[in-house]
């Protein structure tokens, strides 16, 4: 009879475990936590007055062992500069096709201007959509990052806060308006980092 | 027959048919459901509340589903396998009571697909017909994993066929002497005879210790039960004794090569099988529709409906046996299967016929030499 008590307590494992925790997350309703250095997808930052970081030096398109990014670098007009540098990032695409995620276009930027999210959702009915060129990647002046699902909470503020820190402090700051002043920029995320520990919450 | 006798038989047939329908879909969820929670998943949970319109949903996808006929098939055998899986699945349940019946002016109206006399032998023969179907499927596929889908099905069929008989045979057996009447293989009349409590069978033991135990024939044959369970899940494919269809060796078994409607209809049959065998166990070992009854502050129309409701809740939780058992146990070993069947199944079945023919002859005839 000693199949029979193995029958049993191979019942009582299954039996238990339907009353236990649940494994499955429902997706598209609920979220999973992503470990603080998820590899999503890529953004193009800005400074906190609105000055793309970029500067067209094509460091990432030559880092990258996937050849997926075409950068065509152009000259900064005088009088209306689109980056705090010489040269601005004219042209700028990726090809999500043949991106592998490594993130070593974000170790060889200079500027911090290429950095990654946690936006994974890029799936395409169309391998023309899959090349994502500058209006997709740069994030808009408040911080937004475009996204193809408008409104997704996709990304956990407090994750993000800590994910790219350093990248405040190497803000220079473009315009005179913001000379001498550290701020703080909108997250590829939802809301507004929190300030630093010596600055109030009005400076946001 | 009047019109009206003629309206009632028709609609006892539909009746029985509906609900084999409709209880089949809510055990495909049901199954679904239980299997994902034993294995910490969710289960369908998109289509209707909790996803109880998931197989409304499956159904309707394999409606429109091309339906593939191989060149090799035996074209004829092969299109008529799926009704012949169907067709003995239903008609396995008629013969199950599944109300109390009720009396509307002079006419007595049996919740019942037929009473037939005899009801016992008539499911052994459905239970065998439906092989034929999984056998026939597989050899006309014209394709090696639906033939030895086919040729494991005869074996398996005559290896459980025999214990599942001998273990009916002890329950008609006290049944039919129980009570010191006739014999009967009708299985209203095996229903009606489970009830009351033990008191009437043991009435030398004081009432408070045997008034609130049913008189279900499981406490008796209590051995019988177990080989009939296992026989029924061996005939009905169910894991973990399905080598029939077993996915991880021979692709999908006999069905392999059917696609669309006439997959759909080998699944129907499958759990149509499911339900109708766990409402005979019911029927022979649980009491079938008796159970406790409110006649006097109830109304009279819940009072009909709850003999139903009695038997639905046995065989559920027969079914939510098979559906525990599935999701825990792994696949016999072809040879395990064999051994199982014939040398431990066959000899207990045929152990426990002689111990309660022993018992039942004593008690009716006396100790031969007393």
């Amino acid at each position: 009879m000693g199949i029979l008590n193995e029958i049993i307590k191979g019942l009582r494992v299954t039996g238990r475990q339907m009353f236990g925790p649940r494994v499955t997350v429902k997706y598209p309703s609920e979220f999973r936590q992503k470990p603080q250095r998820f590899h999503g997808r890529h953004v193009l930052n800005r400074y906190p007055d609105g000055m793309e970081k970029c500067i067209g030096c094509e460091l990432c398109a030559g880092a990258c062992p996937a050849r997926c990014i075409y950068v065509r670098g152009a000259d900064n007009p005088p009088d209306d500069p689109v980056s705090p540098g010489e040269r601005f990032g004219f042209v700028y695409e990726i090809n999500m096709l043949r991106c592998i995620f490594c993130a070593l276009c974000v170790e060889a930027c200079p500027t911090e201007a290429i950095t990654m999210t946690h936006l994974f959702e890029m799936s395409t009915t169309n391998r023309a959509d899959a090349i994502y060129t500058k209006d997709e990647l740069l994030m808009d002046p408040a911080g937004v990052v475009p996204h193809m699902f408008p409104g997704d909470p996709y990304a956990d503020e407090d994750e993000l806060a800590v994910a790219d820190g350093w990248v405040r402090a190497t803000a220079p700051g473009g315009i005179a308006a913001y000379e001498g002043v550290q701020a703080w920029q909108g997250t590829p995320g939802r809301g507004d980092w929190r300030p630093e520990p010596n600055q109030d919450e009005s400076d946001a | 027959m009047d019109w009206v006798g003629i309206l009632l038989v028709v609609g006892r047939v539909l009746a029985t048919f509906v609900l084999l329908l409709v209880v089949t879909i809510l055990n495909v969820w049901m199954e679904r459901k239980i299997v994902a929670d034993m294995q910490s998943r969710v289960g369908p949970s998109r289509t209707g509340p909790w996803g109880i319109l998931q197989t409304v949903a499956d159904g309707l996808k394999l409606f429109f589903k091309e339906q593939i006929t191989p060149k090799k098939a035996e074209v004829g055998m092969y299109l008529l396998a799926p009704f012949m899986a169907v067709i003995p699945a239903f008609l396995l349940f008629t013969v199950v009571p599944w109300g109390k019946p009720i009396t509307i002016g002079d006419r007595i109206i049996p919740f019942q697909g037929a009473d037939l006399n005899i009801g016992v032998l008539f499911i052994l023969a459905m239970s065998s017909l439906a092989v034929y179907a999984v056998v026939m499927a597989g050899w006309s596929s014209g394709s090696k994993y639906p033939l030895i889908g086919g040729v494991r099905a005869t074996a398996q069929a005559i290896s459980y066929e025999a214990a599942m008989g001998l273990s009916i045979v002890a329950v008609v057996m006290y049944s039919s002497t129980a009570t010191g009447s006739a014999g009967t293989l009708s299985l209203a009349e095996i229903v009606s005879r489970q009830a009351g409590t033990m008191a009437d069978v043991l009435p030398s033991l004081p009432i408070w210790l045997v008034g609130w135990i049913p008189r279900w024939n499981l406490i008796p044959q209590f051995v019988a039960f177990g080989i009939f369970l296992i026989a029924a899940i061996a005939e009905t494919n169910r894991a973990p004794f399905d080598l029939v269809e077993a996915e991880q060796e021979i692709v999908g078994g006999f069905h392999t090569e059917y696609s669309g409607m006439r997959f759909a209809m080998f699944f129907l049959a499958e759990y149509v099988n499911i339900f109708s065998m766990s409402a005979i166990a019911a029927t022979l070992f649980l009491g079938g529709w008796n159970g406790p009854t409110f006649d006097s502050f109830l109304p009279v129309w819940i009072s009909a409906i709850l003999p139903t409701v009695w038997l639905l809740a046995k065989t559920y939780v027969i079914i939510f046996f098979f559906f525990w058992i599935r999701a825990t146990m792994p696949r016999l070993r072809y040879d395990q299967l064999m051994t199982l069947g014939w040398k431990r199944l066959i000899p207990a079945a045929l152990g426990w016929l002689a111990l309660s023919t022993l018992v039942i002859g004593i008690r009716q005839f006396g100790l031969p030499w007393a």
